[in-house]
């Protein structure tokens, strides 16, 4: 992967409007990263869960803007690309133990909603996929169940909420009727419930307080060791 | 039993519930499964008038998009609005390739709507292509006795070009009232504009709406008045309501959903949903309809 090599295949491609020359089969993340960029905002997780890398990119000779994750999406030639760590959307702050037993709190909440055509950019935005513009519209018609389905794969990057037209944060709206969905919809897990009574009971007290004891050394080993699935 | 291709819109799965519960209902009895549509989206509420901005075309012509690839050349719909907007959508798009041609290459990611899908409200389906001696078939309940008043609003009958009826002498509620074993009641508001969203910013307009328009038909003797708008029921039922508490006036009109009356005389008042109402009808139902009452 080191740039002298002279075998490398490369593509170029352009950050925030400048040409680099970048090994071919690198994410845009990397890319970025290998251009000389140093990521402070824009990364989290590299792995394609937690939404901070947002992205949005054209391909030459193609009238299309494309969003995906930087850390998921590899580079192409002519490929023009820039970060969008985030959106500005307002999000509203409620009492979920006092919403969503009737009514409709997701278009009370976010009434801008309503203000949907249905064009669907939305959609065409999503770097998961989502069926965007239909779970807007499940959210107008009141559907909390619909909606948070729909929107389970939603990471939060917000690139629906820079693109709409309508101006509706589409991701903030998801997440309401996730939250109200799980808390007054889905049965609740018995097991949670057991292991919370578990180590209020203290049962787990006596390894915890073996483990804060460890050195630095010792737990990297452990951790190094771990059995894992 | 034969399957139609059913359009519901927004309304008629919130508020509007038992307009939809009532007419899947009532079209088994008349050997019609209501299949809706796999995926809908809004209508776009209001039919936008403004020619050169055809954003607000999307909404309806995706749905007609969506008909289309479910293999269907008709959609039928319930909700007066959904009808109106869909249909004057459809007529634009239809009259005027270069738009359509512009909205199609805009929804990159769905097929071309070739303009063929026709938008038929449900009163069209009764009266047209089953007609009324099938309505009044499946009558178990007759009604008789019970003075029904037909609202049409605004948007069943205009603009002429997509109405269902003659837009100032429409006959369609009055055969579907009598079809049922009901009496049509004349009034002179059966047309008259309910005041529409200004329900929201300026309510005073809509309750006086309201108050005339309801206490007209009371007075020619309805007992009931009947409509296939959500945005007319809410201003009929619920304005009324307040209008009725605030001017400390005449006894309410309940009003009912098209087919909330049908399944009433088809001998199933469970699925119309009358404890949605702000004016429950079926005080005013039972009273008037001795085969109700003795149930």
């Amino acid at each position: 992967m080191s740039p002298s090599n002279e075998d490398q295949e490369t593509v170029r491609i352009h950050i925030m409007g400048k040409e680099y020359e970048v090994p071919k089969g690198l994410t845009m993340m990397d890319a970025i990263e290998h251009s000389g960029y140093r990521l402070i905002r824009g990364v989290g997780c590299r792995g394609g869960f937690c939404g901070a890398c947002a992205t949005l990119y054209r391909l030459e000779g193609d009238y299309k803007l494309y969003a995906d994750l930087a850390c998921q999406k590899t580079v192409e030639d002519g490929m023009y690309l820039m970060q969008l760590p985030f959106t500005p959307a307002g999000r509203k702050t409620y009492d979920i133990e006092e919403i969503g037993r009737d009514g409709n709190p997701l278009l009370e909440n976010y009434p801008e909603v309503a203000r949907c055509v249905s064009c669907n950019t939305c959609t065409k935005a999503c770097p998961q996929d989502l069926e965007v513009m239909d779970f807007i519209n499940e959210a107008i018609r009141g559907n909390i169940e619909n909606v948070a389905s729909m929107s389970f794969d939603c990471i939060q990057c917000g690139i629906c909420a820079a693109r709409c037209p309508a101006e509706i944060p589409h991701h903030h709206v998801a997440q309401m009727a996730r939250r109200v969905y799980g808390k007054h919809n889905l049965p609740k897990s018995d097991h949670v419930a057991a292991r919370v009574r578990e180590i209020e009971g203290g049962e787990f007290d006596e390894s915890l307080q073996e483990i804060t004891s460890l050195s630095r050394e010792v737990l990297e080993e452990r951790y190094e060791s771990r059995e894992i699935e | 039993m034969e399957e139609l291709l059913y359009y519901p819109g927004c309304s008629l799965k919130d508020t509007a519930i038992g307009f939809e519960e009532s007419a899947i209902y009532a079209s088994r009895q008349l050997g019609i499964e209501l299949k809706e549509m796999e995926r809908w989206n809004c209508c776009g509420t209001v039919y936008s008038l403004t020619a050169d901005n055809l954003m607000k075309q999307l909404g309806p012509v995706r749905n007609l998009v969506h008909a289309q690839e479910e293999g269907y050349e008709k959609v039928y719909t319930l909700c007066s609005m959904c009808d109106n907007t869909l249909k004057r959508s459809n007529r634009l798009v239809k009259n005027d390739p270069e738009k359509l041609e512009k909205i199609n290459s805009f929804m990159d990611r769905e097929e071309d709507y070739l303009g063929e899908v026709t938008v038929k409200h449900y009163l069209e389906l009764l009266r047209d292509e089953l007609g009324w001696d099938a309505v009044r078939e499946p009558v178990r309940e007759p009604l008789k006795g019970l003075n029904v008043a037909p609202y049409y609003g605004c948007m069943l009958t205009r603009p002429k070009e997509i109405g269902l009826d003659d837009p100032h002498n429409p006959t369609v509620l009055e055969d579907f009232i009598s079809s049922l074993g009901a009496e049509p009641v004349d009034y002179p508001y059966h047309s008259e504009c309910c005041g529409s969203y200004n329900t929201v910013e300026k309510k005073d307009i809509v309750l006086k709406q309201a108050g005339k328009i309801t206490s007209s038909a009371a007075a020619a003797g309805a007992d009931l008045i009947i409509t296939s708008c959500p945005l007319c029921h809410y201003n009929l039922d619920t304005r009324q309501s307040e209008y009725i508490r605030r001017e400390n006036s005449s006894k309410p009109v309940p009003v009912l959903y098209i087919t909330q009356l049908m399944a009433v005389a088809y001998g199933n008042s469970d699925v119309c949903k009358f404890d949605k109402h702000a004016i429950d009808p079926r005080e005013a139902l039972a009273l008037e309809n001795k085969a109700l009452k003795e149930r």
